[in-house]
């Protein structure tokens, strides 16, 4: 394999941003390639700036690149400059370590985080000179791989990719390596020697082996019975999939990391020669959350919650640390201020001596009820980074039906502790277009950003307070997946009213999404296969980088939709009744179909769903299916707040506990250990 | 405690803008473990301050950076200047290398005050030797070469001839690579920072303008925007003029002067003050 580092330089010359496309970060890896090592290429299909700072892709890097018959190297969407630029001069999708073309690995695989992103994919495996249908490939064609967030419901990216993962990838990847090697040893290289392997060329073999794998979607082994074609819903038999062979399970659960203590990755943050988004020390606090807001799909399909031990925790920061050179480490997680001790945990970082008192911390994702003056207190000690709340509803009974059950006084306080400690901008994060979301509700969302303003007035005389407010998504595998999203035009109409009533407010700023992108978002999030000619006739009428608003363009959508007999009412703007056959039916994520229909109902009667953690499991499925339970240090919520009851909670530790009184017994899989949750006795706070 | 270093950026770190530079040195900074100085304020910042931006895609053979250190309350009651230069480059990224380093006594101008012409190496693709002096000559002959440049989004014409104070060809362009096709031919110029800096890109406007100005020699010729210039693509090698062919291969900065009085001096030579030597060098040229 020869590097195109040669073909590559002189076009850098003529496009922006050409660091984008030279490599050499700190931490990236000079992989050996060689017949005993699988080579992965992971992609993340948007910029480099926004896709380089991505903590899955750079695990998996390290994971892939620590093993001894597996390497990676990465890859980026090169922008339309340069795509045209190596399109004109011939050249393929390349690698960023050794800028070897893509077609050389074995696989690519994608990180799907955003559906707006779909068309890149498209785009970078044609631009790799891979067959674009899987169909198509054959033996001397790399395997296309894809995971993240949007996986779990992949189906609009059947045809293109071959395999999807579900959940966490820490664990799966290494299975997946271990039968590729296998394939590898008998893949058809372009040079024509000859296959040799257990799996020789045949392709379909592994996909059929790939799909034995737990958390392993393949969607070529599964196909629609043809008593379910036609029917109203399903005029094309598109849903309801069934798997073709005896062996494929009929349906793929996701795979979930037991400890996150056991993987202390990133150990080496890539630490970019450019700037990028987040371009910061990065240290996962947890993962999941048990918060049941009912509009989240990460909240949903990342259960239960798995905190990092407190001394793991330091220890990351401060190696980190020293070893980048960064001066703000951000602590993240879905729900940041949640984590057991954070104010201890905040404090430890800014007093520890190495750090000299010139390294801010950043807590992304904060909730309201959980921001206390203490907390502000610790995070502007070095400089105030950047302050965002989500209330996401405007008024208390939107947010009961969404369940993000936090009281206008939680916002308030939270709002009050910011000005007091001297922020002087507040950034207020909200949804539109919310299952039975009146205009009172919408309009409530400028009556709370109002009376955060005039709080703010009482510290400083100029406070900004911006509301930044996006149409709602319905995703798969959340309770509101039934739900029909609103259109554009009552997208539209909500942002109107919303600029009214704020025009007259000093202070207040409305920021908004743009309704069209919404929809557009809307016919991928719960797509099922027909789709997928959706996304490539806007892909082939150059639609890439949708989610850059200068190359967005709705017209291609609807123009593709209506060339493939859809339209947004059937894809994205209709509810679906109960026993509908939903496209990612045959995928889970661990949660019970009957606990997301109750939640739903729920919803719709406006019940709120206290946090799990601290109150009694009501059997979602997603510990008790996977023989895990939450690990967290802490059996209280911290004090302050509502803390997700509703109720006042100031003197903190008031939320009956009850964990499960052991593990329960794995159902199926017995290599995976139960984990017990790790209750120790509260911490002061 | 104040340093003056001149580092060197060569290789593909050459597509990174200054602003990234000036990250990279934050960052290698902490990692060396030293006290870097912080501003006051809401938001401190280290204390850096650059020499003249180097336009992306540039390398350079003398970039330099001050660096102010907080000794107070070190063990150290100051830094040997040498050793810094040898730890910091163990820290910097490939592509970046520490070439001199010196303590800096009492106050002195900035850099970017006091250079006054910087010089480059240059070399290009598209044109014969004979071609590029006969260009050259061109160039230094117009009494006036008028160019179109971006300012802040805005074009404005702006005479390039004041600025150019030499340009000659370099020894040892060869007309015609081993493998039959036209190799690469080369410049050595100097570009006055003054009344306003030149950028290799600019100069090599006026290259092709002065093709284009046919009899232009003596008289004043002009160029429009966009013709030749680094890495120039094929619309710009299509472009109108004489122009055609000229593509800048690479740019390379190797010397940055302070002029005063008739006598030219760099603001850090690299002889004088090498790296990793162990001598402690405080013999810093003052600049008045």
């Amino acid at each position: 394999m020869e590097t195109l580092w040669p073909q590559i330089e002189p076009v850098l010359a003529r496009v922006t941003k050409p660091a984008r496309y030279i490599g050499g970060e700190l931490g990236a890896r000079v992989p050996v390639h060689g017949p005993g090592r699988v080579a992965w290429l992971l992609v993340y299909p948007d910029t480099y700036e926004i896709g380089l700072p991505n903590q899955g892709l750079q695990i998996l890097y390290e994971i892939l690149n620590d093993r001894d018959d597996a390497l990676a190297e990465r890859s980026y969407a090169p922008w339309v400059d340069m795509e045209a630029e190596m399109r004109a001069a011939g050249l393929p999708f390349f690698s960023l370590e050794h800028h070897l073309p893509a077609r050389s690995f074995d696989v690519l695989a994608f990180n799907l985080s955003a559906e707006l992103v779909y068309t890149n994919v498209l785009n970078l495996i044609d631009l790799s000179a891979i067959p674009l249908h899987g169909a198509d490939r054959g033996p001397a064609d790399p395997l296309v791989v894809a995971g993240g967030h949007c996986a779990f419901n992949p189906e609009p990216l059947a045809d293109f990719v071959d395999c999807f993962v579900l959940g966490d990838g820490e664990d799966v990847v290494g299975e997946l390596n271990q039968l590729l090697a296998a394939w590898k040893s008998g893949r058809a290289d372009p040079a024509g020697s000859p296959p040799t392997g257990p799996h020789g060329a045949d392709r379909s073999a592994l996909l059929r082996a790939l799909s034995q794998i737990p958390g392993v979607y393949v969607p070529s082994c599964y196909e629609a019975p043809p008593a379910c074609s036609g029917g109203a819903d399903d005029p094309q038999g598109q849903r309801g999939l069934r798997p073709r062979f005896a062996e494929t399970p009929a349906l793929v659960e996701k795979r979930t990391l037991a400890d996150l203590g056991a993987s202390p990755y990133p150990r080496q943050q890539l630490v970019p020669l450019i700037e990028v988004v987040h371009d910061r020390l990065n240290v996962e606090l947890f993962r999941g959350c048990t918060r049941g807001c009912r509009f989240c799909q990460a909240g949903m399909i990342t259960r239960p919650v798995r905190e990092r031990p407190a001394e793991q925790v330091r220890t990351m920061v401060a190696d980190g640390l020293a070893r980048t050179g960064y001066d703000e480490v951000a602590l993240t997680s879905l729900s940041s201020a949640d984590y057991s001790g954070i104010e201890q945990t905040v404090a430890s970082i800014i007093d520890d001596p190495a750090c000299s008192g010139q390294v801010s911390v950043s807590l992304p994702s904060l909730r309201v009820d959980a921001f206390t003056v203490a907390t502000a207190a610790q995070i502007q000690r070095v400089r105030r980074t950047g302050l965002t709340f989500a209330p996401e509803g405007g008024t208390w009974r939107m947010r009961q039906v969404i369940n993000k059950l936090i009281r206008e006084e939680d916002l308030y306080a939270a709002v009050d502790a910011a000005f007091s400690q001297g922020w002087r901008r507040v950034k207020l994060y909200f949804l539109i277009g919310l299952p039975t979301e009146t205009d009172e509700d919408t309009l409530g969302i400028v009556a709370l950003a109002r009376q955060c303003v005039e709080i703010g007035r009482r510290y400083h005389a100029n406070v900004a307070v911006t509301a930044s407010v996006g149409g709602f998504v319905p995703k798969a595998q959340t309770p509101f997946q039934w739900f029909g999203q609103n259109t554009i035009d009552e997208l539209t109409r909500k942002v109107q009213l919303l600029r009214e009533a704020a025009r007259p407010v000093r202070g207040l700023t409305i920021r908004w999404h743009d309704p069209k992108a919404t929809a557009v978002e809307g016919i991928v999030s719960r797509g099922d296969r027909r789709i997928g000619a959706v996304i490539e006739d806007v892909w082939r009428h150059g639609g890439t980088f949708q989610e850059w608003s200068e190359h967005f363009d709705l017209d291609r959508w609807t123009a593709a939709l209506e060339r493939a007999g859809l339209s947004l009412e059937e894809v994205v703007y209709r509810h679906r009744h109960r026993d509908e056959i939903l496209p990612w039916d045959h995928l889970s994520a661990g949660l019970h179909r009957e606990f997301l229909w109750q939640d739903w109902t729920d919803a719709l009667a406006e019940h709120g769903l206290p946090d799990c953690r601290w109150t009694p499991c009501y059997d979602c499925g997603a510990c008790t299916g996977f023989g895990i339970e939450h690990v967290v240090a802490s059996a209280v919520p911290p004090a302050g707040g509502s803390q997700g009851t509703g109720q006042d909670l100031s003197t903190g530790g008031q939320v009956p506990v009850q964990f499960l009184t052991g593990p329960p017994v794995p159902s199926g899989g017995a290599e995976r250990t139960p984990v017990s949750a790790g209750v120790v006795p509260a911490e002061e706070c | 405690m104040r340093l003056r270093i001149r580092f060197s950026k060569l290789g593909k770190i050459r597509f990174t803008s200054q602003r990234d530079v000036a990250r990279m040195w934050e960052r290698a900074i902490r990692r060396a473990g030293l006290p870097i100085a912080y501003t006051a304020g809401f938001s401190p910042r280290p204390q850096l301050a650059f020499g003249l931006a180097l336009p992306t895609g540039c390398e350079s053979l003398a970039e330099y950076v001050d660096v102010v250190l907080d000794d107070r309350g070190s063990a150290e009651a100051s830094f040997d200047a040498s050793a810094v230069g040898a730890r910091l480059g163990r820290f910097l990224p490939d592509g970046l290398a520490v070439q001199a380093v010196a303590a800096v006594e009492g106050r002195i101008a900035s850099v970017q005050q006091d250079v006054t012409s910087c010089q480059w190496d240059m070399s290009f693709l598209g044109l014969s030797r004979d071609e590029l002096g006969d260009r050259i000559e061109r160039l230094l002959g117009a009494r006036s070469v008028l160019i179109v440049r971006e300012r802040k989004g805005r074009e404005e014409i702006d005479d390039l001839r004041p600025s150019i104070v030499a340009i000659t060809l370099a020894d040892g362009g060869s007309d015609a690579d081993p493998d039959g096709g036209q190799g690469a031919v080369g410049l050595v110029a100097e570009l006055s920072t003054r009344p306003r800096g030149v950028r290799p890109v600019e100069m090599i406007r006026g290259l092709v303008a002065v093709a284009a100005g046919g009899d232009g020699v003596g008289g004043v010729v002009a160029a429009a925007a966009g013709g030749g210039g680094f890495g120039a693509g094929p619309s710009a090698r299509a472009g109108a003029g004489g122009g055609s062919g000229l593509v800048l291969e690479r740019a390379c900065r190797t010397k940055q002067w302070i002029e005063r009085d008739g006598v030219r001096r760099e603001p850090l030579a690299v002889r004088d003050n090498p790296v990793g030597s162990g001598r402690d060098v405080h013999a810093m040229e003052r600049a008045s």
